[in-house]
């Protein structure tokens, strides 16, 4: 029996595997000891606040900084390696984009230093062109782009050389809902495409749609992974979330809210019920204690509800 | 109201170093440099070199060299030893290759029967002092005859009295015989008194010297240019403009940098080295192109010969383009933001500029900053520039500046790959 190419072994490995990634930038330990395994075509949400470590262990797959301990391998190759850097394909959170030259000269000019000559240079402009949404605009200066066009090239600079594996460095940050939404759908499209995709975000939304799996990051460590329903349930199981609006806020009603097994995080006290008839048992209590509500809802627990249950504040502090 | 305004123009002054450092730092420097050329003590000021051939060998023109010697030149009769091996005495021929190889600016030939007639009085009968000079330098050629006229005057007193009397005789209708005793008694008083004051013997040679002394000059360098200078400043500002480009050209790798451009260059296959090559290839060609464009302006504005130099141009563009755009490398890979390379910049190369004879020729300079302005590559392009199209010296010649700069650029930029490791990882 004739033997597999390697190209087969080296895709049938997986895509991505972290192993004990750890960072420090002096006393600052930005990535603590982050192990994570990204499996093919899957798209894997790295949420968390700012300064969390998303970036910095982005940074870290690329080899764009060195890592103090820990592994990184890209379908079993070592990150540095001139095949992991072919696989890889980096979006980065800056525009790192050259502001005098045309989409197409960008373009161009990525693939080159990937390595990419004549036609198949050519083709690959072509492409990202069109899954950019910027053929018309090929031939016009970045720095005479909008935001949300730049930020679509700077997301088809990283895919120029058509990675395996591409790592997305909250891609919509300061852009525009509308041009949100065409990102996602280029985004979707990779998918479809079956490209494995790591995607860090602060925004809930965006992993909720676009991730398979999502990772919970805060201070560089994951402190929840998997999809969004088995987060969800080792958090809340099938408890439904109580959302509280007082009048007037004081520390008696903090004290009295944390008495009651809720969290007061931005002027909204949550609870956790387990059957909706519980609410009635909350108002009576408040009425009680003569805490007068303005608002009271109840809904089910989702991805930033896991986050402020792990951390105990919100995702956007 | 303006206490608060100006309180806060200094707190901004005081954290930007880079501003302050051009306020205080670069005027000082300059005045430092410009007073050591212009205003340095009388000991530091250069010996004018001057290379004398004595073709006549009486003693007028052995006491002409004494004279000059005294004075504050320095007079060459022959080569320098080399290898211990004494040289012979320059000839009317070494002389004037001495000359156009930029041995000395000048050189002095006293032609054969100059002591029997040395005087002309604005006449024909004296002998003319032949004046070997390149014209780039238009300051020795004068202090040179300037020189000779006074060192005719005062150290030669006994001579121009005796020629004075023989013209008197022969243009005032003659002098009767008591005036030519009483003359002739005062010259033996006064070549008595000289001997006294030398200590030497009298001359056996009969003094029919004169003055004051004929001098004709003539252009042995530069003779058939158009425009005598204009090769060196297109050289001298070409190269102090061209340091300018490179270092703007290496601040495009920190504005790469600091956009985040270079993080996903060097997520690609291009490594740190690859980049650095790439950008001193940029930076060079950037500055020859640059170059080029000077001199071919000066050819077609100045009539600088370029065509007939085109291959010295090529080997000493090449040359100094590639030590600059390594300049500019160095600089940029010493600096953490651009902010922080506009202020560095401007005060490296306009130091560099001045010292090197961007900005005054070296030539004219103290032998001291001479020696310093070899530290900069403006001396050095300079150097090579004005040996192709000054002296027209072969191509061959031009391998001190060459090796130089190549070996500066290789230095450089060394060293610039070095501090860009910086950036390959954090």
């Amino acid at each position: 029996m004739a033997p597999e190419p390697m190209l087969s072994i080296a895709t049938s490995l997986q895509p991505l595997r972290i192993e004990g990634l750890v960072k420090r930038f002096g006393k600052l330990t930005a990535v603590n000891g982050i192990s994570l395994e990204l499996n093919r075509g899957e798209c894997l949400g790295l949420l968390g606040p700012n300064g969390a470590g998303k970036s910095t262990l982005i940074r870290g797959i690329v080899g764009r900084v060195i890592p103090d301990a820990g592994k990184v391998s890209v379908f079993g190759d070592s990150a540095d390696s001139v095949g992991a850097r072919m696989a890889l394909g980096w979006v980065p959170q800056d525009l790192a984009l050259y502001p005098r030259l045309t989409c197409r000269e960008n373009l161009e000019a990525f693939g080159q230093y990937h390595g990419l000559r004549r036609a198949a240079l050519k083709t690959a402009v072509a492409w990202c062109l069109d899954w950019s949404a910027l053929a018309d605009r090929a031939d016009d200066t970045v720095k005479n782009l909008s935001g949300g066009m730049k930020r679509r090239l700077n997301m088809a600079a990283g895919l120029i050389h058509r990675p395996k594996v591409i790592l997305m460095d909250e891609p919509t940050a300061g852009v525009d809902p509308q041009s949100r939404n065409r990102i996602f759908e280029m985004i979707e499209k990779l998918r479809g495409e079956g490209m494995s995709i790591i995607y860090t975000t602060h925004y809930m939304e965006e992993a909720e749609r676009l991730c398979d799996r999502v990772a919970i990051i805060d201070h560089g460590c994951i402190i929840a992974l998997g999809t969004k329903d088995e987060l969800v349930h080792a958090a809340f199981a099938s408890r439904s979330e109580v959302l509280a609006r007082f009048e007037n806020v004081d520390e008696v009603v903090i004290a009295w809210v944390n008495q009651r097994g809720g969290l007061f995080d931005n002027g909204t006290a949550r609870f956790t019920i387990e059957h909706a008839t519980e609410i009635g048992g909350l108002l009576d209590a408040a009425a009680k204690s003569g805490h007068e509500l303005a608002d009271v809802s109840l809904r089910k627990p989702n991805l930033e509800s896991v986050f402020l249950h792990w951390t105990g504040r919100e995702l956007r502090d | 109201m303006i206490f608060s305004i100006v309180h806060t123009a200094l707190t901004a002054l005081r954290r930007d170093r880079g501003a302050l450092a051009l306020s205080f730092i670069l005027p000082i420097a300059f005045f430092t440099i410009f007073a050591v050329i212009f205003g340095g003590r009388r000991d530091s000021t250069p010996k004018i070199s001057v290379i004398v051939v004595d073709e006549d060998h009486s003693r007028v023109s052995q006491k002409l060299i004494n004279s000059l010697g005294a004075e504050s030149l320095s007079v060459n009769t022959r080569p320098a030893p080399k290898r211990g091996v004494q040289q012979s005495d320059y000839t009317a021929v070494t002389a004037e290759a001495a000359v156009k190889a930029g041995t000395a600016p000048v050189a002095l030939i006293i032609p054969r029967g100059f002591g029997e007639n040395p005087v002309s009085f604005g006449g024909q009968q004296g002998f003319s002092l032949q004046l070997l000079k390149d014209s780039s330098d238009m300051v020795a050629p004068q202090i040179i005859t300037g020189l000779l006229q006074k060192v005719a005057m005062t150290a030669m007193p006994d001579v121009m009295a005796e020629q004075g009397s023989k013209y008197m005789d022969e243009y005032a209708g003659g002098l009767t015989p008591e005036q030519r005793k009483r003359i002739a008694d005062n010259l033996q008083e006064l070549r008595r008194r000289e001997n006294r004051e030398n200590g030497g013997a009298e001359s056996e040679h009969g003094l029919n010297g004169g003055m004051p002394i004929s001098v004709t000059a003539r252009d042995v360098v530069g003779e058939n240019k158009n425009n005598p200078m204009v090769s060196f400043y297109a050289a001298a500002i070409g190269v102090m403009f061209l340091l300018f480009t490179a270092s703007s050209a290496g601040g495009s790798l920190l504005d790469e940098a600091e956009s985040g451009t270079l993080d996903r260059v060097l997520s690609s296959r291009v490594t740190m080295g690859t980049l650095l090559a790439g950008k001193l290839c940029y930076c060079s060609l950037l500055a020859f192109s640059q170059l080029a464009l000077m001199f071919v302006w000066a050819w077609l504005v100045f009539k600088l010969d370029f065509i007939p130099h085109l291959a010295g141009f090529v080997i000493m563009g090449l040359s100094t383009a590639f030590a600059v755009g390594a300049f500019g490398m160095l600089l940029a890979s010493t600096c953490r933001t651009r902010a922080q390379l506009g202020p560095l910049s401007t005060l490296v190369i306009l130091i560099m500029s001045s010292v090197g004879g961007s900005m005054f020729p070296r030539f004219l300079m103290p032998e001291a900053m001479q020696k310093a302005g070899l530290l900069t590559i403006n001396a050095w392009a300079i150097d090579g520039f004005t040996k192709v199209f000054w002296r027209d010296e072969p191509l061959s010649h031009l391998w001190p500046q060459v090796a130089v700069l190549l070996g500066v650029g290789v230095v450089l930029f060394v060293i610039a790959r070095r501090l860009a490791r910086r950036w390959e990882y954090s």
